[in-house]
């Protein structure tokens, strides 16, 4: 289970720089569950992901995993519970180094990195046969240096390393935002996978509309810095566009204008 | 200068370019490795032959007095490691922080600005008056360094400093704690870096506290003429034993070069004034010819052409 509770975040507090970027959040989550998270450019969904994955302390609330307080706790500490995807293919893998080796460096997540092999012959194998079940050609590459893939396929390598050690929970950040739409539905469609093999408790940024309400079992909407807008369970199944359009201006009291029209249909 | 006076002094300089291509190893370490371009080495190569000189005349056997030397070093990289990433001072600051500190002990440690160790005295493991077998000694060393490297940097700590240098955020989302990874990555590359100075002092009979300087642009000599020389003959097929090898070739042919450029003369003053010219040309060819396959100009004339 993962307890968010009433996290605030204010960067660059006291300057003219200063901005409120997370006011008050609050949210749990139950094993299993996959969250989507949609809302306007600079609702806070980000920083909300950032905070969970400590990659600067918040200033108020606590962030509890599995009844684990994780809030003191620095990025490279909290990262044993944690699997992340990012927007940028790049920031998710070691270029120069090869995907057995990526591979080989996310299996040891959490694990103290002394002086055994980096990577085993036997280690070797099964990754074989995890790349096999990616489809994209990849186990005939395991020694290719990760720089030499595109796109789609090195947001399928981190996905594969953010779950090859079962995380406490997943974090996405519109991790198919950079894809063609064909690439995209197919990482999201791996993503579907991975989530339900391991039954990942799961939280999903995307600003694709359609692509919240098809995953997942449960939506969030942010605004301002705070979750305005919770479906779960049969409501979440039977949501449409509209009605989720509709929910935004009943709850935020304003008009959906063209500023939050980049959640797009 | 006569052809015989060239080749008389080639095994001499053989030996030095060995000891130079130790170094590298260590420059290699963090220039190519952990991508942090570390400036101490200038000070802790000397380190390294002060504190082996004071322990040899001491009375204090050789192998012990170049472990001591290389522990000197580790300690000299760890202070450029701590500034950094405990202090949050940017790394060629800090490299150059400890560089300075590093010439103020080198002197308190010698007693004076240099030392000789008295020659004949000592089972000194390199020297100049046995050059044949300080080449297979020197080479040994450098065999056993390379050797070191390439079993650690395949074992999960030295993964994890590969994967620092790559890419940190990665390195960090994979609870790889990258300050600890670059503080080890620095003391071990200066303990490398002392530990050929303490080869340096030994070979040349003596030691200076100037005996470093320059030491990183050498190093980044032999690095890249070492690169450029390995991707000549061997392509892509440059594993990572044969690209340390050739840092250590690397340094031999810096060395060499230096040495023929001496024997035609040119005062020894103007030998850095040389290497700098060096290690310009071997950093701006792979850029240049990068930048000759694509350049807006030709693009340009294409357009025109249309
Ligand atoms: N490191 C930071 N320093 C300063 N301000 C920041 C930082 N990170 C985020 N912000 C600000 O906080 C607010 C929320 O940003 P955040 O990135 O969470 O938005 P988002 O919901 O992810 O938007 P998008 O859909 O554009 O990705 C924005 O106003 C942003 O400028
Ligand atoms: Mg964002």
């Amino acid at each position: 289970m993962i307890e968010v509770k009433n996290i605030h975040k204010t960067f660059n507090p006291g300057t003219i720089n200063e901005k409120r970027a997370l006011n008050g959040v609050n949210l749990t989550l139950e094993d299993g569950d996959f969250v989507t998270v949609i809302g306007g450019n600079g609702a806070g969904k980000s920083t909300l992901l950032n905070a969970i994955a400590g990659v600067w302390p918040v200033d108020e609330g606590g962030i509890f995993i599995d009844g684990v307080n994780v809030t003191g706790l620095s990025e490279f500490r909290r990262a044993k519970y944690l699997g992340r995807v990012f927007q940028d293919p790049m920031t998710g893998t070691a270029a120069d180094m090869q995907i057995d080796e990526n591979l080989a460096l996310a299996a040891r997540r959490g694990k103290p990195r002394l002086w055994g092999w980096g990577i085993t012959a036997s280690e070797r194998e099964n990754y074989r046969e995890m790349l096999k079940e990616l489809d994209l050609g990849l186990e005939e590459r395991l020694t290719a240096k990760v720089g030499l893939l595109s796109g789609g396929q090195r947001q399928a390598l981190t996905l594969l390393m953010a779950t090859i050690q079962k995380p406490k929970m997943l974090l996405l950040d519109e991790h198919t935002a950079a894809l063609d739409p064909k690439t995209a539905a197919k990482v999201l469609a791996t993503t579907d996978k991975l989530v339900a093999e391991h039954n990942l408790t799961t939280m999903m940024v995307t600003h694709n509309m359609r692509d919240a309400i098809a995953h997942g079992n449960r939506l969030i909407m942010m605004d301002e810095g705070r979750i305005i807008l919770d479906i779960r369970g049969e409501e979440k199944k039977r949501l449409t566009i509209e009605d989720l359009l509709h929910k935004f201006e009943e709850v935020s009291g304003s008009e959906f204008t063209n500023d939050q029209a980049i959640l797009s249909k | 200068m006569t052809l015989i006076s060239l080749l008389n002094r080639m095994p001499g300089d053989v030996a030095i370019g060995i000891i130079w291509g130790i170094m590298a190893l260590g420059v290699y370490l963090t220039f190519r490795i952990l991508n942090f371009a570390d400036l101490t080495v200038d000070g802790s190569f000397a380190t390294g032959g002060a504190v082996a000189v004071v322990l040899i005349t001491t009375g204090v056997p050789v192998p012990v007095a170049m472990a001591a030397a290389f522990c000197a070093g580790l300690l000299a990289g760890l202070c450029t490691g701590l500034l950094h990433t405990l202090l949050g001072i940017p790394d060629i600051l800090s490299g150059i922080l400890s560089q300075l500190a590093l010439y103020s002990i080198n002197i308190f440690i010698l007693g004076g600005a240099n030392k000789p160790i008295g020659v004949g005295k000592y089972n000194l493991c390199v020297s100049m008056l046995q050059v044949a077998p300080s080449i297979v000694v020197a080479a040994l060393v450098a065999v056993a360094i390379i050797a070191i490297m390439y079993w650690y940097f395949g074992t999960e700590q030295g993964s994890a400093i590969r994967a620092t240098g790559n890419n940190p955020a990665m390195s960090r989302a994979q609870g790889i704690n990258i300050g600890l990874m670059k503080v080890i990555a620095l003391a071990l590359s200066n303990g490398i870096v002392a530990l050929a100075g303490s080869m340096m002092a030994q070979f040349n009979g003596f030691t200076d506290v100037g005996m470093g300087r320059g030491a990183i642009v050498i190093g980044l000599a032999a690095v890249i003429i070492g690169e450029v020389v390995c991707h000549a003959l061997f392509r892509k097929h440059n594993g990572f034993i044969l690209r340390l090898t050739f840092v250590v070739v690397g340094g031999i042919i810096y060395y060499m070069a230096m040495g023929f450029i001496s024997w035609l003369r040119v005062p020894t003053d103007g030998l850095k004034l040389f290497t700098a010219l060096i290690v310009a040309v071997f950093l701006a060819v792979p850029y240049l010819k990068d930048k000759a396959n694509s350049s807006f100009r030709k693009a340009g004339r294409r357009g025109e052409n249309q």
